[in-house]
């Protein structure tokens, strides 16, 4: 196990370095959240996931995933190009002119893993439970996984769709939210409280389990707890704790560097702490 | 003028609901959705043969949409059920990003739509939706005329790749076209040929343009009358061949005057071969309670509305 640690924390750390890299050449884009979240997507797609990197978008008997709060493109992008799906160098078209890596992830561009589109917050939640949906009258037993942000817990419809898969029973899910606590205009307590999430989701039916984000083996920990508790007919939620900016040490813990690109000397700073582990785009 | 008759009313409505049940039977892919509205979507033959495939949703529009899109991955065709004004406006952004831009092949079947709704008042009575779901690329827009039409409309959706918006109503309206009839998405419908004044009607509007025809003939003006039930993709072809015959055109719809069936064709008129144009629409105002044939009269959507239209757009000539 330690051995699959290490490897995984090693791409985890050429991710970071792409997503800063990426921010860093169009002079915009997301880093604090997709810097947060970069273990998760890593162990979901090298570690967790029963997935085909030949993509097809009715992704039959395999696992799926949703980004709902599509601004953390640059780690959604890059985890997809590291995992096979396409090549690394169009990293480097990222939020540029005639380019599949739109700012915000798009199904319109015929981007690889791409299956929704996303960035207007709180619609990946509904999709997510239509796709799980899907696969139980298909007969597909495979998991449909879905990230959501805190702050995007404000908008009502993901409260629409919590409601509802509880009492359709969609228990082939498993949601994460990543629980960082900041938001554009600054922490999630000063700018609209979200108060006791997991007693919020219990209250809402589902399955609650927590876990941290920013600790590979506690990430390969938390999905695996997670799918033990599928098919027990309660949806499931990952509460991950993270820092927002993980790994890069004068973005982290901050909302300052939700939307904010690094100037050149930053981006050196930021490189300088991040080992390159699997060769840069 | 072509002799139209009919033996019985019906709701467009329930033309939808006929024709989600025999879609279902014939492609076990169609499932459906509905927000609340069961009874209002007569939905329940469906739902009675089909429950397995069939999804309560609650007073949750957002997420009704938002579900159906993620059905789509894994080869289901949702239909998703509620009033035009919860179909449309309340769920634009999630229909922009999830549906349309997303080319999830999703049916969005919106019911109660105009002023025909009736003593809801205006807080049901959506006016914009054909303009809302028009803007959005890809989105193909519908309105069919009667029972007839709608019900195959509905069967015929199923078969286009790609997400529809399509609208129908609530009253009773007279049932005049063929229970048969073979549905082209795009295609007018040639209802009479004329060669005075193009008149261009969508939806319940289309038997008022009809009425108006044997009026106008009565006073020896030869109407040309097609029925666009298929507003997006637009049939241009049919329109640019009647004007260039008629050298005007009335359009005639339940909907506002800006954003509506006019404009489209006011937008082809523009840009081929530009002839004056009169509308029949509602003038950018919102409705009221009322019935819905008082409604009509008030809001300027009768067929003596489309006779005077008709006589003033002659006069443009």
């Amino acid at each position: 196990m330690s051995a699959e640690i290490d490897k995984l924390e090693s791409i985890a750390s050429q991710i970071r370095r792409d997503v800063v890299r990426m921010v860093h050449a169009c002079n915009s884009g997301h880093p604090g959240g997709s810097l947060g979240c970069t273990d998760y997507f890593t162990a979901l797609y090298f570690h967790v996931l029963d997935h085909d990197m030949n993509f097809n978008m009715d992704g039959k008997n395999e696992d799926l995933f949703f980004l709902s709060q599509g601004h953390i493109s640059p780690v959604f992008y890059s985890t997809l190009a590291r995992a096979g799906y396409f090549d690394i160098s169009e990293l480097r078209t990222f939020r540029k002119i005639n380019s599949r890596l739109q700012g915000h992830p798009t199904t319109h561009e015929d981007l690889p893993g791409i299956r929704v589109a996303s960035g207007s917050l709180g619609q990946g939640l509904s999709v997510a439970v239509g796709a799980a949906q899907t696969k139980k009258l298909n007969g597909d037993k495979h998991h449909v996984y879905v990230l959501m942000g805190d702050g995007e817990l404000q908008e009502g419809q993901v409260w629409e769709a919590a409601m509802y898969a509880a009492h359709h029973k969609v228990d082939n899910l498993i949601a994460t939210i990543d629980f960082n606590g900041q938001q554009i205009d600054g922490p999630t307590e000063t700018v609209m409280s979200l108060g006791d999430l997991k007693a919020k989701w219990e209250a809402f039916g589902w399955d609650v389990i927590e876990m941290n984000g920013n600790q590979m083996i506690d990430v390969i920990r938390g999905f695996e707890l997670a799918k033990i508790k599928t098919n027990k007919s309660k949806p499931v939620m990952i509460l991950m704790h993270t820092d927002m900016g993980y790994g890069v040490d004068y973005m982290m813990g901050t909302h300052k560097w939700h939307g904010v690109a690094p100037n050149d000397e930053q981006l050196q700073l930021a490189l300088d702490q991040l080992e390159e582990t699997l060769g840069d785009y | 003028m072509k002799k139209y008759t009919f033996t019985e009313k019906k709701d467009t409505r329930s033309g939808f609901g006929a024709g989600l049940a025999e879609v279902g039977r014939k492609n076990e892919n169609v499932v459906a959705l509905c927000a609340d509205l069961i009874g209002s979507l007569k939905m329940d033959a469906f739902i009675k043969e089909f429950p397995e495939r069939f999804y309560q949703v609650g007073i949750a529009e957002a997420n009704m949409m938002g579900l159906a899109a993620g059905m789509t991955i894994g080869g289901k065709i949702p239909y998703t059920g509620t009033f035009a004004n919860f179909s449309t406006g309340r769920v634009y952004d999630q229909i922009r990003q999830s549906i349309a831009y997303s080319g999830k092949n999703v049916k969005i079947c919106a019911s109660h739509a105009g002023l025909t709704l009736g003593e809801d008042g205006a807080t049901h009575q959506i006016l914009e939706d054909l303009g809302l779901m028009k803007m959005l690329p890809g989105m193909t827009v519908i309105n069919p005329c009667d029972y007839n039409q709608t019900k195959a409309a509905t069967i015929a959706i199923a078969e286009h790749d790609g997400p529809v918006y399509l609208r129908f109503g609530r009253p009773v309206v007279p049932v005049f076209t063929d229970p048969d009839q073979k549905f082209e998405i795009g295609k007018a419908w040639m209802v009479n040929e004329g060669k005075d004044v193009s008149i261009i009607a969508t939806g319940h509007l289309v038997w008022e343009a009809i009425q108006a025809g044997e009026q106008l003939a009565e006073l020896g003006i030869d109407a040309e009358i097609i029925n666009i039930h298929t507003i997006k993709p637009l049939d241009e072809e049919a329109i640019i061949n009647s004007i260039k015959k008629t050298g005007c055109v009335v359009t005639a719809e339940e909907h506002n005057r800006l954003g509506g069936l006019g404009d489209s064709v006011a937008q082809v008129l523009v840009k081929n071969h530009p002839v004056p144009q009169e509308y029949v629409a509602v003038d950018d105002s919102f409705g009221e309670s009322g019935k819905p044939a008082e409604l009509m009269e008030k809001y300027g959507l009768s067929s003596n509305d489309i006779v005077k239209a008709a006589q003033k757009v002659i006069k443009r000539k």
